[in-house]
């Protein structure tokens, strides 16, 4: 029950970014995802960015997945 | 798209299904509790995907599914009202009460408007101080927050004329409640990965530890559910009982502690009414006393109401605990199709059998 | 909506002509054989990127002659305005509506105006008819219609999709979101003389409008008594759209399009048919997209990414977006 989308951190002025994912951009609230930076993905659910996406985690696990030999 | 395709790839996809196949999971009955996560396992055909002793059952992940019908009534009624103007996430547009539904009123007038956010709710409370603008705040812990933010925003700035109607509801209780009751044998739940990223891995640990449940919290893509399906064969066919996070790139072991205050802050916990299942102890949230000015509730004069009983025939109830498959309700894809729903099962985008009827069972 | 057709409609109107349900009616009149359609539009805003009401209402109606495979001649428009309609939105439509005549080479031959008080239409309503001729050869016209599709038939789509529905959204209040998507909506009757000079076995031609290419998909397989089979990744839809799609939760195969033609085309005809179509400029990302079975009939199956298989129903509504 919960769509959301990855979207990149265009720009942020105090509790508001504009995010973007693949040409779509729009405003969303970050009061709940602090220490954020341009170049950020969160995940945007109903116009809040609820978490930070974890670059490093995401690299982890698509390499564990390439690991697999099936 | 950057963070969604690459969980996409058919050739992922294949090797976890291999992988799934060579783990050899036995007979195994898996439970995802999220809207998002039965539509995702219908548009990819998930269940095709996995060998045929391991079935994936949905439980009552769809909020706009376990919403009372009381409430769905009272939120209408507020919507038929001349003076109010009614915001509301597009899920719950279609959504029978007992008589109708935000829908046809507003075919009968009524001023009903989808929202993509609850700001734009708040928004619309101050382009037009005529009238008054209820929000129905519908969804889980993903979306609460949210809310949350938007009820604090509007007793800061003193918005007159904007209130919420809020049914949000809980899925850790749900889960226990599930467990306690008559539910069928679950060799594992698919948790919800948006819902997590607020909550926390954590708090899941009492029901693998308490219940002895496998437990794997997933991402939406179809890579993701099925690296979680087989996380959750190797736990079953091992004897573990643990909490795992498929979803590490969004989830964290203590969530999101900023979301949690801010929910906090306006919310508290109270008893709920989930469609089909009754009343579960402390798995609803309502607004603060402090806020109650902004409490459509208390605004409009709600009081209790009486459960209203389902449709003769439907049976979502039993559907969402999991007990059975829209398949085996009499009226599925006769009497009770999206054009013409009973319940809400069919209604909303993510119920069960809309899923079903969408994409075709199994 | 396609019970109300079905019982209400064609159950009290119903004659050879109706019955054939296809978007526009097809006879004969003397030697002539006309194609006959109507259509009414409502859009919520009524400017969106790439077009407006009255662009949308003209191409619309040239659009169901062009899928008779008819040569669109006149069109009539008429408008139920809500009393206090501003002058210079007005003025804009019809001026927009003037321009998209010209463009697709119809004279309008006739209207009419009704003014409604307020509240009994958002702002502007306008329906228009269209009438066309068919291509005739020693006197046997070209016909095509949703109930000849046959099995062994190719699918092909003229381009992508998602384009006009998601435009359109991108400027309703309370879902605003800002990209570079714009409205396919163009007339396609050049596109489909196109087809049909290079290609003498085209069945069926249908646009995707609203309901999408899932619910144009269903109508012919319905229609034809075949099965419908086409695959996800053969489906071209532009990554801005695609993207508004998954923010918004909806699925891109029910969204209007406004600019793009299905034709379902005998075999041995397909290879020409998608040549002429990717040699004009609104075809040029035409693709196969997939094939017509003998069964399960009035089906329509999407083969995904993955190899397996789903069914794609008819609409019942609007695409909703939602958070959940």
């Amino acid at each position: 029950m919960c769509l959301a989308i990855p979207m990149r951190i265009v720009s942020l002025e105090g509790g508001e970014a504009v995010v973007e994912q693949s040409g779509v951009s729009r405003r969303a609230r970050v009061d709940l995802v602090p220490d954020l930076t341009v170049g950020d993905y969160v995940l945007v659910h109903a116009g809040f960015a609820i978490a930070k996406v974890q670059e490093e985690e995401a690299i982890e696990t698509l390499a564990l997945l390439q690991e697999m030999s099936f | 798209m950057r963070h969604i395709d690459e969980y996409r790839d058919p050739e992922q996809v294949r090797k976890l299904v291999a992988a799934i196949r060579e783990a050899s999971p036995p007979p195994m009955t898996i439970m995802e509790v999220c809207g998002t996560h039965t539509m995702a396992v219908g548009r990819y055909g998930i269940r095709q995907l996995l060998p045929q002793q391991v079935r994936l059952i949905s439980g009552p992940g769809c909020p706009v599914c376990v919403t009372p019908q009381s409430d769905i009534d009272a939120f209408l009624g507020l919507a038929a009202r001349p003076g109010v103007t009614v915001t509301t996430f597009g899920d719950m547009l279609r959504v029978p009460g007992s008589k109708s539904s935000l829908e046809a009123e507003r075919a009968r007038g009524a001023d009903v408007r989808i929202v993509y956010s609850p700001t734009d709710g708040l928004e619309t409370a101050r382009r037009n101080l005529a009238k008054e603008t209820v929000f129905f705040g519908v969804g889980f812990e993903t979306t609460a927050p949210g809310v949350a933010l938007t009820l604090a925003a509007a007793a800061r700035e003193n918005v007159p004329n904007f209130s919420l109607y809020c049914v949000h509801k809980l899925i850790p209780p749900a889960l226990s409640a599930l467990l306690s009751g008559e539910a069928p044998a679950v060799d594992g739940f698919l948790l919800p990965g948006h819902v997590s990223t607020i909550i926390g891995t954590s708090a899941y640990e009492p029901i693998a530890r308490d219940f002895h449940v496998p437990c794997v919290i997933s991402g939406f893509e179809p890579v993701d559910i099925l690296q979680s399906v087989l996380m959750l064969a190797r736990q079953v066919k091992e004897g573990r009982a643990e909490v795992e996070n498929q979803y590490r790139r969004a989830v964290t072991p203590n969530g999101n502690f900023a979301a949690q205050q801010a929910v906090e802050a306006v919310f508290e916990p109270c008893d709920s009414s989930w469609r089909g299942i009754g009343v579960i102890p402390a798995s609803g949230l309502k607004v603060r006393q402090e806020y109650e000015a902004y409490d459509a509730l208390h605004r409009f004069g709600i009081s209790e109401m009486a459960e209203i009983p389902e449709p003769a025939g439907c049976l979502c109830g039993e559907v969402l605990k999991g007990r059975a498959r829209p398949a085996d309700c009499p009226l599925f894809g006769s009497s009770c199709t999206p054009a013409e729903p009973v319940g809400p099962c069919m209604v909303s985008s993510e119920g069960t059998c809309a899923a079903w009827y969408h994409y075709g069972g199994e | 909506m396609a019970e109300l057709i079905d019982q209400l409609f064609l159950g009290k109107l119903g004659n050879p002509v109706l019955d054939q349900r296809d978007d526009s009616g097809v006879f004969q009149i003397g030697n002539s054989y006309v194609a006959f359609t109507t259509d009414s539009f409502v859009v919520d805003p009524l400017f969106f990127p790439g077009g407006d009401i009255g662009r949308l209402a003209v191409f619309g109606t040239v659009n169901d002659l062009a899928c008779a495979a008819a040569t669109p001649l006149y069109i009539t428009s008429s408008f139920i305005l809500e009393e206090g309609l501003d002058m210079a939105t007005l003025e804009a439509v019809v001026d927009s509506m003037r321009a998209a005549a010209d463009e697709a080479g119809v004279t309008v031959a006739a209207g009419d105006t009704k003014v409604v008080p307020n509240g009994a239409a958002d702002r502007m309503f306008i329906t228009t008819a269209g009438i066309g001729l068919l291509r005739t050869d020693s006197g046997r016209p070209y016909l095509v219609s949703g109930s000849l599709a046959r099995p062994g038939d190719a699918v092909l789509l003229s381009g992508t999709l998602a384009d006009h529905g998601m435009a359109v959204m991108s400027r309703r209040e309370g879902l605003a979101f800002e990209s570079e998507i714009v409205s396919d909506a163009a007339p396609i009757s050049g596109l489909v003389a196109a087809v049909l000079d290079a290609c003498p076995s085209v069945h069926a031609l249908r646009d995707p409008t609203r309901g999408g290419l899932a619910s144009a998909l269903n109508e012919i397989a319905r229609q034809s008594g075949v099965c419908m089979e086409v695959e996800e990744s053969a489906i071209p839809v532009g990554e801005p759209a695609r993207a508004a799609c998954e923010l918004l939760g909806i699925d891109p195969l029910y969204v209007a399009n406004e600019g793009k033609v299905v034709a379902i085309i005998a075999p041995e005809g397909a290879d020409a048919a998608l040549e002429a179509m990717r040699s004009h400029p609104l075809g040029r990302q035409a693709v196969r997209i997939g094939k017509v079975l003998e069964s399960p009939a009035g089906r329509v199956h999407l083969i995904t990414p993955y190899g397996n298989r789903r069914i794609l129903v008819l609409a019942h509504g609007e695409p909703l977006p939602r958070i959940c």
